[in-house]
C-alpha cells in the first residue's frame, strides 16, 4: 500500500502544484522519485509529530494542499489535538496518511500497535476517515482526498497487500464498493483486512453459505443508503477491522443501528433487520511478540475464526440453516 | 490608515515606501495614546463580561499596538490579501485585547466589542475560526501557534508570496512541548522571515513561570536553539517597532523577541498581582482604572 501511496503522490503532483508532501522521518527510499521531481515540495518534518500537523494546517490555510505521512500511531493518536484544533477546528484541508495501521506493525510492540485511532479521529467534527482495502483503493482515495474540501485520514496498511479489484473501481468518498456478490450474509471490511474478509466469505461459501464482501472503504461518513439496503436483505451482516471494536466501523454502525431503532424504521417496529456482528480487536493491549499473522489470529481476525462465527450465527439465527 | 490597494508586485514588496506610509501616518503620541484606549477598553471589557485574563491582556497591549500600527504589512479593507503579514495569538486567552486591536485598526466596528462574551456573540473568550476579519487563527489551547506559523511561512516561500509571519506567545506557554518541537524545527530552514514575541510578564496561570519550569535563561535557550534572539522592554513601543521591523534581520535565522513586560501593564493595582489572571474588576476598580489611563468616566 505504501509504494502505491508514493507512487500515487508522485502522479499526482505533477498536475497539482498546491500538493506538498510532509514526512514524519519515515519512508527512507520511498520517495526517492517524488523527491527527485518536487524537492522544494517534500519536506522531512523529523520525529515531531504535533509541529508536523500544525505547519500541515498553516501550510493548508495558507493556499497549499499538505499531505502528512507517518506511522498511523503517530500520524494520530499522538498528535490528536493538533489534528482536532489546527486542522479539524479550521476545516482544514489537510490529509493525514497513516502508514502500518492496525496490526500491521505487530512485531514492533504495542507503541506501533494502532487499534484506537479511527475511534478517535471519527469523533472531531468535519474528518473523513477513509481505509483503502487494497494497493488500488489506496490510489483512488488519494486521488479522491485531493478533490475533498476539508481533512481527510487516509489508513493505510504496510507493503505488499494484495490488489483485489481486477479493474479500477468507481470510488467515491462514503460509498462502499461490492468486491465479491452474495445472498445471506454481507461482510463489510475496511482497509487493509480485505483480503481475510474474501477468504472468510469463500470458506462460508464451501459451508453452503453465501456470503458478499463490500469493501467499506469510508468509515465517516457513514453509507447510509447501503446500509439501509442491506440489513434489509441480510440475515447476517459484520463488520471486519484490524481495529478496535470500540469506536471503529463496527462501533459506527452500532450506533446507526440504535438511530433506526428509535426512529422505527427497522427492528422493534420496522422491517426485518440483520442480525449484526462486529469483528474487530479486543479492549485489551497485546503484549506478546509476533507478527501480523499471529497478532490477527490473537485477536479472531482470521478467515477460520470469522467463518466459523458467522457460520454459527446463520444456524443460532436462521431458521433455514436451522434445518440443514 | 493604510488605504491603499496592495498589488502582488514589486510595489508591495517595496517594504521602504510601506514603512514610510505606516510611519507618516501614525505618529508615536498616536499610538501611545491608542494604547490607553485599548487598555481602558479591555478593563471595562472583562468588567462588563466577568470575564478572566485581563492582566494577560493588558501585558502584552504594547506589542499588539506596535505590531497592527508600525509594522505589519496589512490592510484592514482587504484582510484576506494574500501577500499580508500574518499575525497570530497563540496565547489565545488574551483575545480581548487582540479584538480591541483589530476594531481600533478598522477591521470591523469598535461597537463590535460591546458583544465580548455575550451569548450568541461571534466574540468568544478565546477566537473561533474568521470570527472576525483579521484573524488569523482560532486559539485559546496553548503551544499551537508557531507550528501552524511555520506552515504559514512555508507556503510563503512555496507560493512566491513574501510576507513575514509574526507570532505572539506568553511564557508560560513555553510549557508546551509543541513550542519546542517548533523552535528546533524553523532554524533547520532558515526561515528569516519568521518572528516569535514572548510576552514575557513572569507569571503563568497559578505562579511564577519561572520556579514552575526552568524558563531562564529563556533567551539563552531560543539562542541555542538557532534563532536570532532581541531581548526588549515590552512596553518600549519605540524600541518594539525598531525590532520588529527588522525583520529579516540579515542573520538568516528566523527571530525570537524575549518582551519583558509586567502582567497587567496599565492599571497600577494591577501590574504584577497574578490575581488578575482570574478576577474582573468591579465598577469601582474599572472607575479608577479607566482614571489612571486618562479617561474620566
Amino acid at each position: 500500500m505504501r509504494n502505491a501511496f508514493a507512487d500515487e503522490m508522485t502522479k499526482l503532483a505533477a498536475s497539482d502544484s498546491r500538493m506538498i508532501l510532509l514526512s514524519g522521518d519515515i519512508g527512507n527510499r520511498l520517495f526517492d522519485r517524488y523527491k527527485d521531481s518536487f524537492p522544494t515540495r517534500f519536506l522531512n518534518c523529523g520525529v515531531a509529530e504535533a509541529n508536523m500537523i500544525g505547519m500541515a494546517s498553516g501550510m493548508a490555510l495558507s493556499g497549499l494542499r499538505p499531505v502528512v505521512y507517518t506511522i498511523n500511531a503517530f500520524a494520530t493518536v499522538r498528535c490528536l489535538e493538533q489534528i482536532r484544533v489546527d486542522v479539524c477546528y479550521h476545516k482544514a484541508p489537510v490529509i493525514i496518511v497513516g502508514v502500518g495501521a492496525g496490526l500491521s506493525y505487530a512485531s514492533l510492540g504495542g507503541t506501533h500497535h494502532s487499534l484506537e485511532d479511527i475511534a478517535m479521529l471519527r469523533a472531531l467534527p468535519g474528518m473523513t476517515i477513509v481505509c483503502p482495502g487494497d494497493p488500488i483503493e489506496v490510489r483512488l482515495a488519494l486521488r479522491a482526498a485531493i478533490k475533498h474540501d476539508g481533512p481527510v485520514f487516509i489508513r493505510l496498511g504496510k507493503k505488499g497487500e494484495p490488489n483485489i479489484h481486477r479493474e479500477i473501481p468507481p470510488f467515491v468518498i462514503g460509498k462502499g464498493i461490492v468486491v465479491r456478490p452474495g445472498k445471506e450474509v454481507c461482510l463489510l471490511s475496511t482497509g487493509h483486512i480485505l483480503p481475510v474478509a474474501l477468504e472468510a466469505a469463500e470458506a462460508l461459501e464451501r459451508k453452503g453459505i453465501s456470503a458478499q464482501v463490500t469493501s467499506f472503504h469510508t468509515v465517516k461518513p457513514l453509507d447510509e443508503a447501503l446500509l439501509t439496503d442491506i440489513f434489509s436483505k441480510f440475515m447476517v451482516v459484520a463488520t471486519i477491522e484490524e481495529h478496535s471494536i470500540l469506536g471503529g466501523l463496527g462501533g459506527s454502525i452500532a450506533e446507526w443501528m440504535v438511530d433506526q431503532w428509535t426512529r422505527g424504521t427497522r427492528g422493534i417496529k420496522g422491517t426485518q433487520s440483520a442480525y449484526f456482528y462486529r469483528f474487530g480487536t479486543a479492549d485489551h493491549f497485546f503484549h506478546e511478540a509476533g507478527d501480523q499473522t499471529y497478532a490477527q489470529a490473537h485477536f479472531g481476525l482470521t478467515a477460520e475464526h470469522i467463518s466459523k462465527k458467522i457460520f454459527e450465527l446463520c444456524a443460532t439465527y436462521s431458521e433455514k440453516l436451522m434445518k440443514l | 490608515m493604510l488605504t491603499r490597494s496592495y498589488q502582488v508586485n514589486d510595489e508591495y514588496f517595496n517594504f521602504d515606501n510601506l514603512r514610510n506610509e505606516n510611519n507618516r501616518m501614525n505618529q508615536l503620541s498616536e499610538i501611545k495614546a491608542v494604547t490607553r484606549r485599548i487598555r481602558s477598553k479591555l478593563v471595562e471589557m472583562s468588567h462588563k463580561a466577568g470575564t478572566p485574563h485581563l492582566g494577560s491582556s493588558l501585558s502584552c497591549v504594547d506589542i499588539l499596538a506596535a505590531c497592527y500600527w508600525r509594522v505589519l504589512f496589512i490592510d484592514p479593507k482587504a484582510p484576506n490579501h494574500e501577500t499580508r503579514d500574518r499575525f497570530i495569538l497563540s496565547k489565545g486567552h488574551a483575545c480581548s485585547a487582540l479584538y480591541a486591536a483589530l476594531a481600533y485598526r478598522g477591521f470591523f466596528p469598535e461597537i463590535t466589542l460591546d458583544s465580548f462574551n455575550q451569548n450568541g456573540s461571534s466574540l468568544a473568550e478565546q477566537p473561533s475560526p474568521n470570527c472576525v476579519p483579521g484573524l488569523e487563527l482560532a486559539t485559546g489551547s496553548l503551544g499551537h501557534g508557531l507550528p501552524v506559523g511555520i506552515g504559514m511561512m512555508l507556503a510563503g516561500l512555496i507560493l512566491n508570496c513574501s510576507y513575514r509571519v509574526y507570532v505572539l506567545m506568553s511564557d508560560g506557554e513555553c510549557n508546551e512541548g509543541s513550542v519546542w518541537e517548533a523552535a528546533l524545527f524553523a532554524p533547520a530552514h532558515k526561515l528569516e522571515k519568521l518572528v516569535v514575541i514572548i510576552d514575557y510578564n513572569k507569571w503563568q496561570a497559578t505562579g511564577r513561570s519561572n520556579e514552575i519550569t526552568a524558563l531562564a535563561p529563556l533567551s539563552e535557550k531560543w539562542k541555542a536553539f538557532g534563532w536570532s534572539v532581541y531581548e526588549v522592554d515590552g512596553h518600549d513601543l519605540e524600541m518594539l517597532i525598531q525590532v520588529l521591523n527588522q525583520v529579516p534581520d540579515g542573520s538568516g535565522k528566523p527571530v525570537a523577541i524575549i518582551a519583558n513586560t509586567v502582567k497587567g501593564k496599565g492599571v497600577s493595582f494591577m501590574e504584577d498581582d497574578n490575581n488578575w489572571h482570574y478576577r474582573s474588576p468591579s465598577a469601582e476598580e474599572l472607575k479608577r482604572a479607566r482614571q489612571e489611563l486618562g479617561f474620566s468616566t
